[in-house]
């Protein structure tokens, strides 16, 4: 079985026990939550963490295993969206859950074309592709009404009374589920794919570089692959944080500095690593609400919100710096759930030795 | 009345040049089916330049390479890798966060029939797959001594039982034609024996063709049936290793520091 | 005919201001390897600190060297403290750590000087100046000849100059640059000072035009496709692909724009970018990299 990550460690005699009870209760609360969490909890912290931890999931696939750098992940997330928006405006009967599918499997034709220039591209020299995506999108989802309906503040919104299985959409619950429900299932295919041999080719691609070809791996079919998933996953993520989360979304919900929020994510997360999304998604999702709580305390409520957002910003910054420099496996690794790798992620492609 | 078999390789009239610097010039050779051949000749004579050529790394400025009959200016390198070329790496081209028997699989990429859709669900055609490769990988485990090691981290072994992965790799996908660049860089001399006989069974035993890049003189000499030696990217001698030995102008290629090693 | 001219005209000249902000990225690009994500930042917190200088009644000549001083104290802890610990890690992660740093400078620079517009007056009045029927912006011919006059002086001292030569040592092979005795680090910081120096030029001139503000920060995501176009490497590949791309926008929204309904400004440069990391890899003026494997 490959180690590369989430493995479970072999329960020393007696804990084997307490490790089942342990996944059991957590399994509980998880289904749960929402009976027990307030509806700020669910609607304004849960969910969007939740959707957040799938993005970066989507372009961790990307970057982290595959190492194709994308600035593009608000791109492929606003695609989702509209492509959502779009069916269950043109195709009312389309159930939901199914709406999302079609909605990710068109993000993954969009990612797949994004991705074409990977084939003769390497390094980062990429993100002027996934750059490109991110501002033709921006423009062509404002500029043709045809995707928002006309709608005179070009923002787009599912109509209400919108059930899946039974449950409402639109309510805490419903949106819990959904999002859940997502989440999990996206994430157990994503664990499934990065152990097979896909996932293999694309550590190849990105420890290995050109060699990976030499060695049988198929470079270019596995490259496009990755685009392509990841999109699906983005598009998914994107349909989910402006339904689930959002309620109403546009064109900004998705801009450049959701890119960079993703792509932070998976650098403090953990590049490379299925949880990493998880822990950064909480991270950049918690950090904000510390630094809240930290002020108000501190000063009594007296902080200008622009000095608290540069404040953020500053943090952050210096966190990527950081953890590039002494911990590129990020959160996963400092909160000691990996297995030890040395492993250099990226190989330097100055002296192209080839690093296992 | 068994008719002549064709040489498995022929390298002819090629060159390669970097910014102005010539690599390779104008080197022919052949290599026989199933022998060994040695590529050997001072540092930055153009031996893994021409390595890189054989696997579609470079292209070649001018000249051809012949493999199995059929000619080609330039070759691509998962063709090369679907043709049966294998390559063995300086560095090694090894997970080192992951184990044994999934590194060697991973050389069994290419074989892979499965969609994404029957990876992400296990479908039983992908848990076929994967215990099909799974067992192969084993059987060349078992080939080289590492069945206790199937399940062990790369990064934890010893640097001689990792190259022997690394030539685990590059041979389960059965190739015809292995290159191999330094297969016995940073050993001592226990564990040079160790490999060179383990590239001698290869040979032996799975009738594969191998070209080797190294230096180590000695090892040559009992290893190769055939000799090349380059200097700045010439072809200085080409032969079998008893010639190569005495030839003066190898001699002097070396500035004479190997003579020692070479008479004794 | 005239609009055609006009249009290409203005776009050339737009086009050196885009040249303006690459050539920061060659020098880094040149010396270090890095594509300086955190370039944009520099020429924000540049822009800023000059004009809240002068804002407090700081003359300009004085504003100037106080903001070139903290530019090298920038650089040197730039270097020292994230340059240096990643060194020999790939472009990727280089370039990941400068977006890092790019979201600091951002930070620091308007937590401390707000984040309001600032209007920024140099003295050069944006009139007209009309070659027959044709109307060019006299700030625009101003900017191009600053861009132009900064390009050729760079260009000099890294071919005339001892340490341009042990500039273009470094960024050739840093190993070998080693064995010889150049004093790597003194260089980097040397580069990261020098290009924060034409940071502050190019957010001088761009501040003048638009204002001091964050917006300032983004002209980094122009400065890609003219790099990719002209080549990380060279200077006139900066000249060339900044005149590229202004030219290419310029025209394109005039004459492509009507067809798609207008806009297309923000992403046409990439499209073109795009479509010559497809025909020329390295951009007009630059060198190719060779693998080895």
């Amino acid at each position: 079985m490959s180690e590369i990550d989430l493995r479970i460690a072999t329960p020393v005699n007696g804990t084997a026990g307490l490790r089942a009870a342990g996944l059991a209760a957590g399994t509980v609360l998880i289904l749960a939550a929402p009976l027990l969490a307030s509806e700020y909890w669910i609607n304004a912290i849960i969910v969007p963490f939740l959707i957040l931890s799938l993005a970066g999931l989507g372009l961790n696939l990307l970057t982290g295993y595959a190492g194709q750098l994308s600035l593009g992940a608000g791109a492929f997330m606003m695609v989702g969206a509209y492509a959502t928006f779009s069916l269950q405006l043109r195709l009312p009967d389309l159930p939901l859950p199914l709406a999302l599918v079609v909605s990710g499997l068109i993000a993954a034709a969009v990612g797949l074309a994004f991705g074409i220039p990977s084939t003769r591209i390497k390094g980062f020299y990429l993100i002027v592709s996934t750059l490109a995506a991110q501002f033709f999108f921006e423009w062509l989802f404002l500029k043709f009404p045809w995707f928002y309906d006309g709608n005179s503040s070009a923002t787009i919104a599912l109509p209400r009374g919108l059930t899946f299985f039974g449950l409402g959409a639109e309510t805490p619950h419903g949106r819990y589920y959904l999002t859940l429900g997502a989440v999990a299932l996206i994430t157990l295919l994503s664990f499934n794919l990065v152990r097979s041999q896909t996932g293999r080719n694309w550590m190849a691609i990105r420890d290995m570089d050109t060699a990976a070809a030499v060695i049988g791996v198929p470079v270019t079919r596995a490259k496009l692959q990755a685009f392509a998933v990841s999109s699906f996953v983005l598009g998914i993520a994107g349909s989910l944080w402006a339904f689930a989360y959002l309620g109403s979304a546009s064109v900004q919900s998705f801009g450049l500095s959701r890119s960079y929020q993703i792509l932070f994510i998976i650098i403090i997360g953990g590049l490379g690593t299925i949880r990493g999304a998880y822990l950064g998604a909480a991270f950049v999702s918690l950090l904000p609400l510390a630094l809240d709580w930290l002020f108000q305390h501190l000063f009594s409520g007296h902080v200008d919100a622009g000095l608290l957002q540069n404040i953020q910003k500053g943090i952050f910054g210096l966190l990527i710096m950081w953890f590039l420099v002494k911990e590129p496996e990020g959160l996963a690794r400092l909160l000691g759930i990996k297995p030890p790798a040395r492993r250099r992620l990226f190989p330097s492609s100055q002296n192209q030795e080839l690093n296992p | 009345m068994t008719t002549p078999v064709p040489p498995a390789l022929e390298v002819r009239n090629v060159s390669l040049s970097f910014k102005g610097v010539k690599a390779i010039s104008d080197l022919s050779f052949k290599v026989e089916a199933r022998e060994i051949c040695a590529l050997i000749g001072p540092n930055g004579a153009g031996k893994s330049s021409l390595l890189n050529i054989l696997n579609g790394v470079y292209v070649p400025d001018s000249g051809e390479i012949i493999f199995e009959g059929e000619h080609f200016r330039r070759m691509e390198p998962l063709e090369a890798a679907r043709r049966g070329i294998g390559r063995g790496f300086q560095n090694n081209a090894l997970f080192s966060g992951m184990s044994v028997v999934d590194n060697v699989i991973t050389g069994l990429s290419r074989h892979s029939r499965l969609t994404l859709v029957e990876e992400m669900f296990r479908l039983p055609r992908a848990r076929n797959e994967e215990r099909r490769f799974r067992e192969r990988a084993q059987a060349v485990l078992h080939l080289f001594g590492l069945d206790r090691h199937a399940a062990t981290i790369v990064g934890t072994l010893p640097y001689g039982v990792q190259k022997k992965v690394e030539l685990a790799r590059a041979i389960v996908a059965e190739p015809r034609l292995v290159l191999l660049d330094e297969p016995l860089a940073g050993m001592n001399a226990a564990e040079k024996q160790e490999i060179a006989a383990v590239v001698a069974r290869l040979n032996k035993e799975l009738q594969l063709t191998i070209v080797l890049i190294e230096h180590d003189i000695g090892i040559v000499l009992e290893l190769a049936h055939h000799v090349v030696v380059l200097d700045y990217g010439r072809k200085l001698a080409d032969g079998p290793p008893e010639t190569i030995r005495d030839n003066p102008d190898v001699i002097a290629a070396y500035l004479g520091s190997e003579r020692a090693e070479i008479a004794a | 005919m005239s609009m055609f001219l006009e249009t290409l005209i203005g776009g050339l000249l737009a086009g050196t201001m885009y040249s303006l902000v690459a050539i920061g990225f060659v020098l880094i690009y040149k010396a270090s390897g890095v594509f300086n994500y955190a370039q944009g930042s520099i020429l924000l917190f540049a822009a800023l600190t000059f004009v809240s200088l002068t804002g407090q009644g700081v003359p300009a000549f004085g504003a100037i060297a106080i903001t070139i001083a903290l530019l090298v104290l920038m650089a040197i802890a730039i270097e020292k403290l994230l340059l240096r610990p990643l060194t020999n890690r790939s472009p990727m992660t280089l370039f990941m750590a400068t977006l890092g740093l790019s979201y600091l400078v951002e930070a620091v620079a308007q937590g401390i000087m707000g984040s309001q517009v600032r209007a920024l007056d140099l003295g050069i009045d944006d009139l007209p100046i009309f070659v027959g029927d044709i109307m060019i912006s006299q700030f625009d011919l101003i900017a191009a000849g600053v861009a132009l006059a900064l390009g050729i002086g760079l260009s000099l001292l890294f071919n005339r100059t001892r340490i341009g030569i042990q500039l273009r040592g470094v960024a050739d092979d840093t190993r070998a640059a080693l064995s010889l005795g150049i004093d790597i680090n003194r260089i980097w910081q040397i580069v990261w000072a020098v290009a924060g120096i034409v940071g502050l030029v190019a957010g001088l001139l761009w501040g003048a035009r638009q204002g001091v503000q964050f917006s300032l920060s983004l002209v980094v995501l122009k400065a890609l496709p003219v790099l990719i176009i002209g080549g990380f490497t060279s200077i006139a590949g900066a000249i060339v692909g900044g005149l590229v791309v202004g030219a290419g926008e310029s025209l394109a929204e005039t004459y492509l724009g009507p067809l798609v309904g207008g806009g297309i400004t923000p992403w046409f440069a990439y499209a073109l970018a795009l479509l010559f990391l497809f025909i020329r890899p390295a951009g007009l003026f630059g060198e190719r990299q060779i693998e080895r494997v």
